[in-house]
């Protein structure tokens, strides 16, 4: 089973990356950006076959290693 | 939201410290102004535990142009050169998030050396954690180093050494030390001084954002996920944008529009802004509406408690502000101005038309808490009587393999490699050797630095252990051919509430400062980090000494790797055989009791400068100072660097060969000298009453010792080189 | 000889070219990246560093700066064209030279010194070079070069290859190869040899008292080259 998560940091953290693209896209003519966030994407392939199961697993994976929630956010967007 | 003692006790000041607030302001303060008494009187800004203490290290000193009390230290290096130079700890941040906290040190330490008008040229850091076995070491290890290579290397400013240690006490509390030097025209030194009446207040650098705030509505409020959301305590670095800042700085510098600057570090505006206004001895008003926010409705509270990075307070010149601001603006930085200096000696807020804060600047700064902690002397441990039995069945070159591959001898290659060493085109010493060292840039003179701490030293016998720091520090310049002008101090501690703890750092710094005062090696810049301590268990205390000195003419600049064959190696500096703390007494023995070895700073001094006499006369070939692990071991690492071997003899006045080679007395180098000069530096070191051993004659590619043991070169680079890389790559 | 070094923001080793190819005796011009001209030059160099602070990708956001308009305008009509290290990574995302930079097979940066065989003397850069073997110095956290197979076929017919890792012996083994790039490759041409992009960074070896002194064999050798 494949398990899809996205990783960003959190609102309010500093995204250095995301600003610096945001300002050379500006300077290539798309001016209309409000503003760029960069995150992180895993596709993760588990044996595990339970969606809830697998799922959960993630989330520890996410929880232990994949992000360090003092700054950054995951979202686990689907278990197929 | 209403202020009261429990919000103040929320925000970690004392029972008595918030009735000091009220008495002082003869009122009761805002939410705002017990945020800016809070961040200014807690322990990182106030020093309110050590400020007593520091007073007595010797501060000044015919280089000392600027000692403690500025963004950094400087010292005169001639020819109207001078170099600015600090170390600063960022230990917690660096626990809880290795990379960005590690990074971010990096960048508050540079920021602070380049606010004073100064190119950084060189980075250092002393880096300390816990036991390799414990499961949290490696991925710390890791991202610290991934975090200071990531600013520093991005800066493009050389990382030239360093130092890193592993001992269990730091299983809960990582250190995390960045030291950087810079180098300025001393008629071109910025100060942090406000002077003059509405003088424009401006904000350059990154936009604020909800950084690194502690306090009220976080304390008060339970965790939940949208508190967590809301308030990243860690903040995360930027070094493309402080890059950016210190070239947009330099430019502005060049002219003469600044009055004053500070960088924005811990407690951001709030500091920074006070800082200004107090040593100026003016006030400052700023409308908060006007500061660069990265985030929509921040608050008062907010803006001047953040601790975004990357961001500087001017202090301009009046009708400079259009001129300046064609400079961020060409870096593509935010310039604000926000605010004016006044004469109401206060530091004035304003948000939405209305007045947010109105504190006189004296209530934070000259009125802050003072402590006069209470503190426990340590007593001198009695020395050890260690069994020749227990040597007898010791095979030497054995356990100098064991001493070569310890996690705290071992070479660091695996660490520095990853640290861009060699950018700006002046690095003439690597890291790996006693200092690095980089050329003042055009001119003949070079700059040495190191970094040193000795925390099994310090916890055995604080006094002592203080005052090997700074000799240590001493002796790696010098051994590099380099004389020592002035150090700088980071003062890694546990908890100043607890007696030992704080007798701990009371005695280290009284070591320090007799050291620093025998040398003529004044303290100009430093740090206090407490309270490094999970629940009950402090940390070894762990002054870490950042060094500099001056090589005249860089062509006669010292490396420690042995040169030619059938040289002469002598050790200079009495060995007593003073085995107790130890590297070999506790990892080979397992002794971890008993004094550390004795300073005696008259023969410091005069071993000290003797060599230097030598390496000026053109007689030395190698030097290296001998430290952890003894002679041998210093030996050991000159053949490996060099690629030579050696003959080596145990003079004959030792009964026991293992405590002559691993021996810690203090105030030894070894030196290697061609034969032909052999008779002038023996006579030199007579007339200075320098002891000395001659240890051997260097050969090819094996170690000889008496004759009868041996073992080649390669074998003992393995042992050396081999751990710390399968360690990580494990 | 004239020369000019772009500066990005982040650009960091564009002083150490500056007073290398001074020292060598090209008249030298910085040359800012919001520039829409380019000074008359008979070499230009993108210097090292971390151009945009390396995010997004290396090199990503430089190559989409004014000037490169023009550096590209410049070397299309076949001008000299040098990029260093982060200079190569822009390089690569300008399309001047083929292929891509991916970040070191080990995961760390790395700084040191290594060895690398020149590979082809046909060319202004190397010929009269009176070495095959260079000790150059890297400090690079993406250097793996990378491309597809055809890609390679077609870099290889050509004789693109400039300089590949080896040892001191100029044996072009995996194990000389710091970086895990494809055949140890450190530095390639373009199709005419005009383009030169390279990881390592001769500007850093100028002199006996730093890391070594084979960069200045390869810029006096550029220098009379180029007169």
């Amino acid at each position: 089973m494949k398990i899809s998560v996205i990783i960003t940091l959190k609102k309010d953290v500093l995204d250095p990356q995301g600003k610096v693209i945001h300002q050379t896209l500006d300077g290539m003519g798309f001016n209309d950006i409000n503003e760029v966030r960069q995150g992180k994407y895993f596709e993760i392939d588990t044996k595990e076959s339970d969606p809830k199961k697998a799922k959960e697993k993630v989330e520890e994976m996410c929880n232990k290693l994949l992000a360090n929630l003092v700054i950054e956010n995951y979202k686990i967007i689907d278990a197929q | 939201m209403i202020v009261n003692e429990q919000v103040a006790i929320d925000h970690g000041l004392k029972k008595d410290e918030y009735a000091k607030i009220c008495e002082l302001l003869k009122r009761t303060p805002n939410i705002t102004e017990l945020g800016i008494f809070s961040a200014m009187w807690n322990e990182h800004c106030s020093y309110k535990s050590s400020r007593l203490h520091l007073k007595k290290l010797p501060t000044k000193g015919k280089q000392v142009i600027q000692g403690p009390g500025e963004n950094a230290g400087v010292v005169d290096i001639g020819d109207n050169d001078a170099i600015v130079f600090k170390i600063e700890s960022h230990n917690h941040p660096s626990f809880i998030e290795p990379y960005q906290g590690a990074a971010t040190g990096v960048g508050g330490i540079m920021r602070d050396v380049f606010t004073m008008g100064a190119r950084p040229i060189a980075n250092l850091n002393s880096i300390h954690f816990g036991s390799p076995q414990h499961k949290k070491t490696k991925n710390l290890l890791r991202g610290v180093v991934h975090g200071i290579g990531g600013y520093g290397n991005c800066m493009g400013v050389p990382t030239i050494a360093g130092q890193t240690s592993f001992d269990s006490s730091y299983n809960g509390n990582i250190l995390v030390n960045a030291m950087t030097l810079g180098l300025v025209k001393k008629d071109k030194i910025f100060y942090s001084k406000a002077a003059g009446l509405g003088k424009p207040v401006i904000y350059v650098g990154s936009k604020t954002g909800r950084d690194g705030i502690h306090g009220a509505s976080m304390a008060s409020a339970s965790f939940d996920e949208k508190i967590e959301e809301k308030k990243p305590t860690v903040q995360v670095g930027d070094p493309f944008t402080e890059k950016l800042l210190l070239e947009a700085c330099l430019e502005l510098m060049a002219g003469d529009s600044i009055i004053a600057i500070q960088d924005m570090g811990a407690a951001g505006l709030t500091s920074s802004s006070i800082e200004m206004a107090s040593k100026g001895n003016l006030g400052i008003e700023i409308n908060l509406n006007k500061v660069p926010c990265r985030e929509a409705k921040m608050t008062p509270y907010e803006i001047m408690l953040s601790e975004s990075q990357e961001r500087m307070l001017i202090v301009l010149e009046n009708g400079k502000e259009d001129q300046a601001k064609k400079i961020f603006d060409k870096w593509n930085l935010d310039f604000a101005v926000i605010g004016k200096t006044t004469k109401s000696k206060k530091i004035e807020l304003f948000f939405d038309n209305e007045q947010v804060a109105d504190i006189p600047v004296n209530t934070l700064v000259e009125n802050s808490p003072m402590y006069d902690r209470k503190w426990k002397k340590a007593k001198l441990p009695k020395k050890n009587k260690i069994k020749k039995e227990d040597l007898k069945n010791l095979k030497i070159i054995d356990v100098l393999k064991k001493v070569l591959s310890n996690p705290n001898v071992c070479s660091k290659e695996w660490i520095w490699q990853q640290y861009d060493h060699t950018v700006m085109g002046d690095t003439i010493q690597k890291p790996g050797g006693d200092s690095g060292v980089v050329r003042v840039h055009g001119t003949d003179k070079a700059i040495a630095a190191s970094v040193d701490s000795s925390a099994v030293y310090c916890w055995a016998h604080p006094l002592t252990g203080g005052k090997q720091v700074v000799c240590e520090s001493f002796r790696n310049l010098i051994s590099v051919g380099a004389k020592p002008i002035a150090i700088t101090n980071c003062l890694n501690f546990g908890s100043p509430e607890n007696e030992e703890n704080m007798g701990e750092f009371v005695e280290c710094v009284q070591g320090i400062g007799e050291a620093a005062e025998y040398l003529k090696f004044p303290v100009v810049s430093g740090n206090v980090s407490f309270y490094n301590q999970t629940k009950e268990e402090g940390i070894k205390p762990t002054p870490s000494i950042g060094g500099v000195g001056l090589i005249k003419d860089y062509n006669k600049m010292i490396t420690m790797d042995f040169k030619e064959v059938d040289n002469i190696v002598l050790v200079i500096g009495k060995t007593e055989g003073h085995i107790d703390q130890s590297l070999f007494a506790r990892n080979i023995l397992d002794e971890k009791n008993g004094p550390p070895p004795e300073i005696n700073l008259f023969n410091e001094k005069n071993n000290g400068e003797t060599l230097l006499k030598l390496i000026d006369a053109d007689h030395i070939k190698s030097a290296h100072d001998v430290s952890i692990g003894g002679i041998i071991t210093a030996v050991a690492k000159m053949c490996i660097k060099g690629n030579k071997g050696i003959n080596l003899k145990k003079p004959k006045y030792l009964i026991n060969e293992i405590e002559y080679f691993f021996a810690e007395d203090q105030g030894r180098y070894v030196i290697e000298v061609n034969k032909d000069s052999l008779k002038k530096v023996t006579d030199i070191l007579n007339k200075n009453a320098v002891h000395y051993d001659e240890l051997g004659t260097i050969n090819k590619n094996q170690m000889f010792i008496n004759e009868k043991t041996k073992v080649t070169i390669d074998e003992l680079r393995t042992s050396n080189t081999k751990w710390l890389t399968s360690y990580m790559s494990k | 000889m004239k020369s000019s070094v772009i500066t990005f923001p982040g650009s960091n080793c564009d002083r150490d070219m500056d007073v290398a190819l001074k020292k060598f005796g090209f008249k030298n011009k910085m040359v800012w990246h919001d520039d829409v001209e380019l000074p008359k030059s008979d070499l230009v160099v993108l210097p090292g560093g971390f151009s945009y602070g390396d995010y997004l990708r290396c090199g990503s956001m430089a190559s989409k700066s004014k000037i490169m308009k023009s550096v590209i305008n410049f070397a299309n009509s076949g001008g000299m064209v040098m990029g260093i290290c982060n200079g190569f990574q822009i390089l690569v995302e300008t399309g001047l030279v083929p292929g891509v930079l991916l970040r070191n097979k080990y995961l760390e940066f790395i700084c040191k010194n290594i060895f690398v065989k020149i590979n082809d003397k046909k060319n202004t850069y190397f010929k009269n070079i009176d070495s095959e073997i260079l000790e150059f110095h890297i400090a690079h956290n993406e250097g793996n070069y990378f491309c597809t197979n055809d890609q390679l076929k077609e870099i290889e017919d050509n004789e693109q290859v400039a300089i590949n890792y080896c040892d001191k012996e100029g044996k072009t083994e995996e194990k000389f190869n710091p970086n895990g790039s494809i055949k140890n490759i450190a530095g390639i041409f373009n199709k005419e040899k005009n383009v030169l992009g390279m990881m390592p960074h001769p500007e850093r070896m100028i002199d006996p008292s730093l890391s070594g002194e084979d960069g200045s064999l390869f810029f006096n050798n550029l220098i009379n080259n180029l007169k």
